[in-house]
């Protein structure tokens, strides 16, 4: 399955010319960028780790020091779910303003749906990544010594 | 004005002055029988507004002679303190302070016998902290008075020493984009199609290959509610197996609008409490409901930690004629104060009544901090909003992925699109439409992003991502024609707007 997160997951992946172009964007904007990863990508999970410091006052034509830091944290973690979060400090905001994937791994398992049945015929579920059956950083690729599913 | 009140009395009127005139020829304020509200305080030209008072515009229509600054001044004395003929009980009360105070009437340009009358309220007249007490003043009596033709609040400027007696949306547009974890893109969703005869389970089946499709949100039609066809319980239970289902396969929070409007408050509680048991993360209302049982709900999911959506059911009873009636500009701010996280605002483009400059009116309305006056968008008043958290739009009704340019243009990126027909009716199928709806809207940002201009190529922005997506190019082709464009009835008293190409 495809994860479909983020504000550009139902188009194609962006190649690193359109994410310069939204780096920019954003920028122009005057928002903070980080850059985070994880292998553990359920819905509920809204602490990815942090890929380096947030890059604050970037100026837009330094964007590639934005480009730079997506590229490493991809080749540190070839095999994770890496996406771009752009901040807004603006009084009324102060919150994430545009956030996108920028890198998956190999396969995507997906989720097991588990249903507990109630009483009167009420379910309760909980969602449950296949990947997350492994430890922490063993989840997905065999750049990180998993299989994956 | 008082003889075409209350023409039986004007002779006793006559009799009672003539036995009280005062030297300058009027009738003396405080003799029995009737005096015009004007000279009894309710129009004062110097009066000064003060920071704590409630402020109105009303677009009065005064009956063929009828005085407009006398109409003026009936409008803020039946919406406070005064009655028909003077009473000596008034004498008992600081009654200056309690008076409402017409202090501007001006004569709308361009339109013949109507006037602009602002009103000034003292913050002491309403209950802290209560929408039914506001507008019982405010448009509890005044709407059939006689000697009006037509009378219609057209805006509201509240106070923020009174705005800080509500609580304001349960949670507000930053919350629940981090609640749901969705930034930078309008959302997207639908109402359930046909609104009323599915079983439970065939209604699950929409919601399921409409959210698995794209889509962020499906919702309960208003009129959907516990009818012998499909009983809440069942929609409930059947529809959150939908929503789960479609997040596990998409790794997103999805959610769908479950109707708890009922009978009664303590039945709206029982359903609203068994959606949140089911891990439901919104519910929503009718406008029909009124506005405590609206309160009441807010307060619940402020409690409990669900969205509240609002369907503006029955609105267009009293807020779409230009002359008589509530805008809807000021029916969105008692929406804010008492608190909801979404609201129907228009959609310009769609089926329903919507103005451009008037609906940018009503989003401003929603979604700014602070409001400046602005004729082009029928906003009279400045207007702080205090912190009260935002509300965020909902655009429904007639609109399609092929407006997806004029969309963004129009109502901007917090807003819920939603697609009913525009998804369920797609050649390929209910998923098919999502997928085609989730496309265009994220292409078109993207576009944006990229600083293409929306509205100049946006035709050519949807064509592109056609081209990898064949749900949307279906989409295109079969809705390519579709418009609404006929001329609204409520439109800037400004200038002669375009209406939406």
């Amino acid at each position: 399955m495809r994860i479909t997160q983020g504000t550009f997951s139902f188009l194609p992946d962006l190649t690193d010319d359109q994410i310069e172009a939204q780096l920019r964007y954003a920028l122009g904007k005057g928002w903070a960028i980080m850059v985070e990863h994880t292998d553990d990508p359920h819905p509920r999970n809204i602490l990815w780790s942090m890929w380096a410091q947030p890059r604050f006052d970037l100026p837009e034509e330094e964007v590639g020091t934005a480009v730079g830091d997506v590229r490493a944290c991809r080749e540190a973690h070839p095999e994770h779910y890496v996406k771009i979060v752009c901040y807004d400090r603006t009084l009324g905001r102060q919150t994430t303003a545009m956030s996108f994937i920028v890198q998956r791994p190999s396969d995507e398992p997906g989720f097991r749906l588990e249903r507990i049945a109630g009483s009167d015929r009420r379910q309760s579920y909980a969602l449950h990544p296949y990947a997350a059956d492994r430890p922490a950083g063993a989840r997905y690729g065999a750049a990180n010594g998993g299989g994956g599913r | 004005m008082r003889e075409v009140l209350h023409t039986g009395t004007a002779t006793k009127g006559t009799r009672m002055a003539s036995t009280s005139t005062s030297t300058n020829g009027k009738k003396d304020r405080w003799a029995s029988g009737v005096t015009p509200y004007a000279e009894m305080g309710y129009y004062d030209a110097d009066y000064v507004p003060k920071d704590t008072d409630v402020l109105c515009a009303f677009r009065i229509t005064p009956q063929p002679g009828v005085d407009a600054i006398e109409a003026a001044a009936a409008v803020a004395g039946e919406s406070s303190t005064a009655t028909w003929t003077v009473v000596w009980t008034d004498r008992l009360t600081p009654h200056e302070h309690y008076q409402a105070k017409a202090y501007q009437v001006d004569a709308v340009p361009g339109r013949d016998g109507e006037y602009m009358a602002l009103i000034a309220y003292d913050i002491d007249l309403f209950e802290e902290g209560s929408i039914a007490n506001l507008t019982s003043s405010i448009i509890g009596n005044v709407f059939g008075f006689k000697a009006l033709k037509a009378l219609r609040l057209e805006d509201m400027r509240i106070p923020p020493h009174y705005l800080k007696t509500f609580q304001g949306p349960p949670h507000g547009i930053v919350m629940e984009r981090e609640y749901l974890d969705k930034f930078g893109r309008p959302l997207i969703g639908a109402t359930t199609k046909p609104k009323l005869g599915l079983s439970a389970k065939n209604y699950a089946r929409v919601v399921y290959e409409a959210l698995r499709g794209g889509l962020d949100f499906t919702k309960d039609d208003e009129n959907i509610n516990s009818q012998p066809f499909m009983r809440w319980r069942d929609r409930y239970v059947m529809a959150m197996e939908a929503v789960e289902r479609a997040s596990a396969e998409t790794g997103e929070v999805k959610g769908h609008y479950l109707n708890v409007t009922a009978g009664t408050m303590e039945q709206m509680y029982e359903r609203a409490e068994f959606a949140k048991e089911l891990g439901s993360i919104i519910v929503m209302m009718d406008l029909t409901i009124g506005f405590t049982a609206m309160q009441s709900m807010s307060h619940w999911a402020r409690a409990n930690g669900v969205i509240l959506h609002l369907h503006r059911a029955g609105h267009g009873t009293y807020t779409r004629q230009k002359t008589h009636g509530v805008s809807f500009r000021v029916l969105a701010k008692w929406c804010r104060m008492l608190g909801v996280d979404h609201i129907h605002a228009g959609t310009v483009v769609g089926k329903l009544e919507g103005d451009p400059g008037m609906v940018r009116g009503y989003y401003d309305v929603l979604r700014e901090r602070h409001i400046m006056p602005d004729p082009a968008k029928g906003l009279i008043f400045e207007q702080d909003w205090a912190s009260l958290a935002p509300v965020m739009p909902v655009a429904s009704g007639g609109i399609h992925a092929g407006q997806m340019h004029q969309l963004l243009d129009h109502l901007g990126e917090d807003v819920v699109l939603q697609f009913g027909g525009g998804t369920i009716g797609h050649p390929d199928g209910v998923a098919a439409g999502a997928t085609a709806n989730r496309v265009a809207v994220e292409a078109m940002i993207m576009a944006r992003n990229e600083g293409r201009d929306v509205l100049g190529e946006g035709q050519w922005v949807l064509q592109q991502a056609a081209r990898s997506c064949p749900p949307l190019a279906a989409a295109l082709e079969v809705w390519k024609d579709i418009t609404f464009d006929f001329e609204s009835t409520d439109t800037p008293d400004v200038a002669v707007t375009p209406t939406p190409a």
